[in-house]
């Protein structure tokens, strides 16, 4: 059976996961705008095959949007030499996305505040704050590369 | 008169109508392009009363409110009027979290933003 794959063996690891119930995917991006083109076509595919709502879908795809766009532009400053990790996980109840970028870093805790009165019109920085709010759980590494942000189902409406 | 290729401009007295060609407004390019058409509006065509219809805009991200904020300054600094209508839940709810619902006149759908400019 050549084409049967042994579980036990780390190389024969899929790219996605063989348990139907939870979709995996990791992947590399290039520091290109739109490079986030098919990954985000197949999360939201996958958020829907696994009965995600609309509104938590669009608060997904918002976050996952902004997380490598940041990524992409702030982080890796669209480097050609540089590229953007991106690792997905969906399943009925969990959506898990985690955004590495190869630049220096920033402190969340630096963004200022968009809802401020005196920040109200300033056309920047409301992507942190909007995956913060979207998502259920939002976290950095120390050095600021990386994020990775969870969202738990909602609960059904009615 | 300028060509667009992001949004569909029409008149209905003195009030210009736009809505907008993407579904999802979030490509890097497609909304540089979109800002300077919306900007042009303004500035080289001199609307003074802008009506922003979202019907069918499914998805926008920040890079693309960051040009709403834009233009509704510079409809303010020309001394005009800009209104929003026909804006899904979602999106409304994303104006919300950042409280961009405080700067922007929203309405509920075209003919109530349009008697909101009488």
């Amino acid at each position: 059976m050549p084409h049967q794959k042994n579980p036990a063996d780390p190389s024969a690891q899929p790219s996605e996961s063989a348990d139907a119930a939870e979709w995996r995917r990791s992947i590399e991006l290039p520091s290109e705008r739109g490079a986030s083109r098919l990954i985000m076509e197949q999360l939201l595919e996958q958020l829907g095959i696994h009965g995600w709502s609309p509104s938590d879908i669009f608060a997904i795809h918002l976050a996952a949007e902004e997380a490598i766009v940041n990524a992409i532009v702030h982080g890796n400053k669209l480097d050609p030499s540089k590229v953007v990790q991106v690792a997905c996980v969906v399943s009925p109840t969990l959506a898990r996305i985690e955004v590495t970028d190869e630049g220096s870093g920033f402190d969340p805790a630096s963004v200022p505040d968009c809802r401020l009165e005196d920040r109200l019109e300033a056309p920047n920085g409301r992507g942190v704050m909007l995956m913060r709010t979207f998502m259920t759980r939002i976290e950095y590494s120390p050095r600021g590369n990386r994020v990775l942000m969870e969202k738990q189902r909602s609960p059904a409406e009615g | 008169m300028a060509t667009h290729r992001r949004i569909d401009v029409s008149k209905l007295g003195d009030v210009t109508i736009v809505r907008f060609l993407d579904k999802k407004i979030l490509d890097e390019a497609g909304i540089l392009e979109l800002g300077a058409e919306l900007f042009g509006l303004v500035e080289q065509d001199n609307r003074k009363s802008l009506l922003l219809n979202f019907v069918g805009v499914e998805f926008l991200s920040s890079a693309a409110l960051g040009k709403l904020i834009t233009l509704d300054r510079k409809v303010k600094s020309n001394k005009g009027r800009m209104k929003m209508s026909n804006i899904r839940p979602e999106i409304l709810e994303v104006f919300q979290i950042t409280k961009l619902n405080k700067i922007f006149d929203i309405r509920k759908d075209e003919a109530e933003a349009l008697s909101a400019f009488a």
